[in-house]
């Protein structure tokens, strides 16, 4: 399997929010702003790859050898929460503005659906090493983009004259499925 | 055999992951300002954010390194902020005599109606958005206790006839009730004011508040003409009483026709 369609895969044609329905959470909270939802995906990246190799080892080094693989999910979940508190002291520590420009959304990457859903979608499709790090820096970055894109619309909404009744959660929630309709015109372009 | 190795693999990873963060902890661990957490236990802990940071522990820490205003904590009082100023140095700046929410109508639905029934959602804000409410009065209180649900002080009681009582014991005058509430009709007064108040929002005008509701001020200056101390005034159809100037010698209540005009600090409404 090539490391390209994997990217184009992973970002546009089965982007992990808009077409994955993973993370939906943090699709909606920290969309207010461009700034804060940069923030978000920038974590995303960072945390998404980490734990997706973490697990992966965890996997293939210990569960897949024991046979033990229905403890997939419990693990997976066990790695996630204590990496994200890990890099949280050690951030703390080492490099204060980083940890003061992820801020709240550190933690909150802890219960983010799409970092767990990563890490067992790379062992189910099968990935290698190299293809889980590709992959999971690739899901990150299009969930980056899918923040971006939709804290860009939303910005733009607060300014428009608009019924009191679409306003706020509903033309949120409209403007999102929008989003995942035109992500929809990437399906299929590659198979992989 | 399987489940023991499934409890070894489960019990072994969480046990090297805790003594990951345990050693992290103990390597990494950042020494934090002792104030912070000083002030902190001096705060009200109700994590209202009435102060504008999210939560008291943000708030002490704002306070500390100079960001936050010393008595920016509202629902603390007058003992917190100033031992929170000897905590810090500073001079005490606490002046500002307590206050607490008064709510403005007492529209109770056997005097002022409803336009129709709603069975929505039992949140003002939502009624409020269905059609405007469901109240006739277009000021007065829908009752459906969403100044209740918000209060971080259980201050605010639902009364039994719809309308809230602010218990003013607990009411620290934070004001969340009065951003809560979709029709203005709490306000912050101070605690310690005295004489007749009218407990009326209606801005309508005289006839409009007349078919709408039993007891609302019509704004017909009668109690203006009345009061020897010219401590009341109407503004948009709806008298207002100066505590500062009323000494309570009850000249207006006389005169009222609507018999709005109340003392301060009784419950009228149960």
């Amino acid at each position: 399997m090539d490391l390209l369609p994997i990217i184009f895969v992973a970002i546009l044609a089965n982007n992990i929010v808009l077409m994955q329905f993973l993370g939906i959470c943090p699709y909606m909270g920290v969309t207010q702003r461009v700034e804060t939802s940069l923030g978000m995906g920038m974590g995303v990246i960072f945390v998404m790859t980490l734990a997706a190799v973490i697990s992966w080892l965890i996997f293939y080094g210990i569960l897949e050898p024991l046979n033990l693989h229905y403890l997939r999910t419990i693990s997976f979940i066990l790695v996630i929460s204590s990496l994200v508190q890990l890099v949280e002291i050690v951030l703390k520590k080492t490099n204060p503005t980083l940890f003061r420009a992820l801020g709240i959304y550190l933690p909150l990457m802890t219960t983010n659906c799409a970092i767990l859903g990563v890490a067992i979608l790379n062992i189910d499709q099968g990935h290698n090493i190299i293809q889980t790090i590709v992959y999971a820096i690739a899901a990150a970055i299009g969930f980056t983009i899918a923040v971006v894109v939709m804290a860009g619309i939303r910005e733009r909404m607060e300014l428009v004259s608009m019924s009191s009744f679409l306003r706020g959660a509903s033309v949120t929630l409209v403007t999102a499925g929008i989003l995942s309709l035109a992500f929809m015109g990437f399906a299929g372009m590659v198979t992989l | 055999m399987d489940l023991i190795q499934a409890l070894a693999i489960i019990g072994g990873l969480g046990l090297l992951f805790g003594g990951l963060l345990a050693v992290a902890a103990q390597r990494f661990a950042v020494e934090e300002d002792p104030r912070v957490e000083t002030i902190c236990d001096l705060l009200p802990n109700a994590n209202c954010g009435a102060c504008g940071w999210p939560g008291c522990i943000s708030f002490a820490e704002n306070v500390v390194c100079g960001e936050a205003p010393v008595d920016g904590c509202i629902p603390a009082g007058k003992e917190t902020i100033n031992s929170i100023c000897e905590l810090l140095g500073l001079e005490s700046v606490a002046s500002e005599e307590r206050r607490v929410a008064v709510v403005y109508c007492i529209g109770t639905p056997d005097v002022a109606p409803d336009r129709f029934e709603y069975h929505g959602v039992k949140d003002c804000n939502a009624a409020q958005k269905m059609s405007g409410g469901f109240k006739a009065c277009q000021y007065g209180c829908l009752g459906l206790d969403t100044c209740v649900e918000v209060c971080p002080f259980e201050a605010i009681h639902p009364g039994s006839q719809g309308i809230p009582i602010v218990d003013e014991e607990k009411c620290t005058g934070c004001g969340i009730c009065v951003k809560a509430c979709p029709r203005d009709i709490i306000q912050i007064e101070k605690a310690d004011r005295g004489g007749k108040y009218v407990p009326c929002n209606s801005k309508d005008r005289g006839k409009t508040t007349r078919q709408v509701c039993e007891v609302g001020c019509i704004g017909d200056k009668a109690c203006v003409k009345a009061c020897p101390q010219d401590a009341i005034v109407v503004e948009e159809n709806l008298a207002y009483i100066d505590s500062d100037k009323c000494d309570d010698c009850g000249e207006c209540v006389k005169v009222c026709k609507r018999g709005i005009i109340r003392d301060v600090g009784k419950v009228y409404v149960s």
